[in-house]
């Protein structure tokens, strides 16, 4: 146990402050601000692998480590889409997903946010369409933001999330029935 | 392997390592694979391809490894109807493989398991899409299929269906796990869901432009695959790579097993609980990822390994940088795998959880990394050095429980081991006066066979070419060391229970990518 605490407080805090030296941190620091703001309570993520060749996921798995820290900034992977807010969608869509992804699609609650993630997610990239694949995710499910790169980099990946929450506010402050804009009162005063 | 007992005539193959390649019969295909078993051989990928525009039927082939090298065996089939022996007898990995072949090509093994594997009701089961008359662009609408999973039967038996799409951000894959209370009975995998048609899509390239598509096989082995590829292309042209590029070369390649390593180290930690073990992990590969960048122009280090070389050279800065990063991570790792090791409830959860014993690593082949946590002591970059590593002296890691402490203690060893080649080959990389980091690709004569094979973090890698005319690819089919080791995952979670799963799979780590194509 001592030297767990000790190698902690060796590392010390990693996650990017504010006023950061490099340029990559600089983005980072005000998409924290930008993300808080915005959201005011937590973003649920599920991601679908629909067919890539596991790069994209590599950094999206990078999100959580420590120097992005992404669920410092409210924003969690979820192990299912019904408890998910967004999807965030990685391609190519195989022929062998594509079932998949919309029923995955189909189980995730309104109003959700859909994010293609990779240059093959946005265009199918250098798999394209064939036999076996259908090519980009929009072409399978309705998209919201396309985030390019082969893999984009965890700084993209944030920009990207960050862009469809901008496109989705306007929609949620219309929509009467939306339970962000106007929850409604708990029942029998609890 | 010396074939002449057989009375086999055995031609010098392109490739990367030594190899040669030896047309067989029918029977002698059989005979050639048992002597190989005895041996010690093991079966490293299976194919077939449809070469009926040069009037030669089909051609199944398979390639074996031993010590002395590659052996490439080639067994030509007049028409569509005729079989060839099932392998899976000898060699069980062949199983898949034979079922793959058969939806890709349409020819068939003598086997009793003629279930699909490649297809999974995408395009019409009697059309095959490596058939030369196929195209390529034919659009079909997704179907289900209802795949014949064996099934364990009696009290309290049941049954817990798992995937595609999985709880964790992982590739998509099925698990079909038969249970009693938690314990695992049977797990059947049914994987393919992340075919691309990838060889399929080499057929429309130019040999030198396909590399790209290779790094897009496996993404955490895009260094490994780039590598590979470059090695087949430059056999089949007869070049090799400037002498700096191969030492950069190796410096991607030990880059990457570090960075995945590292990685698998804090997922393993994690999944036993111990989140501490993550983000100390995570934090050191994106260390990694970044330098990567900053020296190599890319974190992955896609597109860095291209036909005739690598894309750039090493700036001064970032020779100093990797070595100052070696120091790092070497100090931080000592530290974290004392931790690791002194830590009752990681090792609680590590020790006698998934254990694939040498006898049966032996049985099912396992290669790779898992491999050597198994007793089975073969390394590419001892056994058969492709340049530069014929001059650094690779230090092998194995380990013999087979469980996953032992996965998780080769892969301690085996960052330390590349932390001590990178520092080895940045050292001598400033001493070099030839500074050429890229040849010319001469232009490849048509119909020319050539391998690559390339150690690489998970285990070898194999990518094996054919020219075609004009520059063209006429045929590629890369093979990931995974596609040998999923079936062995199936006997590792026998009598485990349910939640240890994750843990052993992870352990394992597999591409699902790699393995559909």
């Amino acid at each position: 146990m001592l030297y767990i605490l000790r190698q902690i407080a060796r590392t010390g805090i990693r996650s990017e402050p504010a006023p950061a030296p490099a340029e990559e941190m600089i983005v980072v620091a005000r998409l924290q601000e930008k993300v808080l703001r915005t959201l005011g309570r937590a973003l649920t993520i599920r991601q679908v692998d629909a067919g890539s060749c596991n790069g994209c996921e590599l950094e999206i798995h990078a999100l959580g480590n420590p120097y992005y820290n992404i669920e410092g900034l409210g924003i969690r992977f979820v192990a299912s889409p019904r408890h998910a807010d967004m999807l965030l969608v990685t391609g190519p869509v195989t022929k062998h997903m594509a079932i998949a992804l919309r029923q995955t699609y189909a189980a995730t609650p309104d109003p959700k946010l859909v994010v293609a993630v990779g240059d093959c997610g946005c265009t199918g990239g250098i798999f394209g369409e064939s036999y076996a694949c259908l090519g980009r995710v929009a072409n399978v499910i309705p998209v919201d933001v396309e985030i390019p790169g082969c893999p984009p980099t965890p700084v993209a990946l944030l920009q990207g999330i960050l862009a469809a929450l901008a496109r989705s506010a306007p929609k949620a402050a219309a929509g009467p029935g939306d339970p962000v804009a106007s929850p409604s009162p708990p029942p029998d005063g609890r | 392997m010396n074939v002449s007992p057989l009375g086999l005539a055995a031609a010098a193959l392109p490739a990367g390592v030594h190899a040669q390649r030896v047309p067989v019969s029918s029977g002698q295909l059989l005979t050639a694979c048992r002597l190989a078993w005895e041996q010690d051989g093991r079966l490293v990928a299976l194919w077939a391809s449809d070469e009926r525009d040069r009037n030669r039927g089909f051609c199944v082939r398979a390639v074996l490894e031993d010590r002395d090298g590659l052996t490439l065996l080639e067994h030509q089939l007049p028409h569509a109807d005729s079989h060839y022996p099932d392998l899976a007898l000898i060699f069980p990995a062949a199983n898949r493989m034979q079922r793959a072949a058969f939806d890709l090509v349409g020819i068939a093994s003598d086997a009793d398991d003629q279930r699909p594997w490649a297809w999974m009701a995408s395009w019409p089961i009697d059309q095959f899409p490596l058939r030369r008359d196929f195209a390529a662009l034919s659009k079909w609408e997704p179907g289900l299929e209802d795949y014949a999973f064996v099934r364990v039967e009696g009290d309290g038996v049941h049954e817990i269906p798992v995937g595609p799409v999985h709880a964790g951000i992982i590739e998509p894959g099925h698990f079909r796990f038969q249970v009693v209370g938690e314990k695992v009975l049977r797990l059947e995998e049914r994987l393919g869901y992340v075919h691309k048609g990838i060889e399929k899509r080499f057929e429309a390239m130019r040999l030198d432009e396909g590399h790209r598509l290779a790094g897009r096989i496996s993404g955490d082995s895009t260094v490994a695959y780039g590598f590979a590829y470059a090695q087949a292309v430059e056999a089949i042209a007869g070049t090799t790579a400037p002498p700096r590029a191969a030492w950069l070369r190796a410096l991607a390649l030990e880059r990457e097993r570090i960075a995945n390593h590292l990685g698998d180290l804090g997922y393993l930690g994690n999944d036993g609980g111990f989140a501490f073990g993550l983000s100390q992990f995570s934090r050191l590969k994106e260390d990694v990822l970044r330098l990567n960048r900053a020296a190599f122009g890319h974190r992955l280090l896609m597109d860095y390994v291209v036909p005739g070389g690598v894309a750039s050279d090493l700036g001064p800065d970032h020779v100093t940088a990797l070595r100052d990063q070696c120091a790092q991570l070497e100090r931080e790792l000592d530290i974290l795998r004392d931790i690791y090791d002194e830590h009752a409830g990681l090792q609680d959860r590590f020790r006698s959880c998934g254990i694939v014993s040498p006898e049966l690593a032996a049985k099912l082949g396992l290669t790779g990394m898992a491999g050597r946590a198994s007793g089975r002591a073969r390394d590419l970059r001892c056994d058969l050095p492709f340049a530069p590593y014929d001059t650094l002296g690779v230090r092998i890691a194995t380990a013999v429980d087979g469980d996953v402490a032992a996965r998780v203690a080769v892969r301690f060893d085996e960052v330390k081991e590349s932390l001590r080649l990178v520092r080895t080959i940045v050292d001598a990389l400033p001493d070099a006066t030839d500074r050429e980091v890229r040849a010319a690709l001469p232009e490849a004569a048509p119909f020319r066979l050539g391998l690559g094979y390339v150690e690489g973090w998970r285990g070898p890698v194999l990518v094996a070419l054919e020219s075609g005319p004009d520059g063209a690819i006429r045929r590629c089919h890369p093979h990931d060391p995974s596609s040998i080791n999923w079936p062995v995952l199936e006997h590792a979670v026998i009598g485990n229970i349910v939640p240890d799963f994750p843990l052993i799979n992870k352990s394992f780590n597999l591409s699902y990518s790699g393995q559909d194509l």
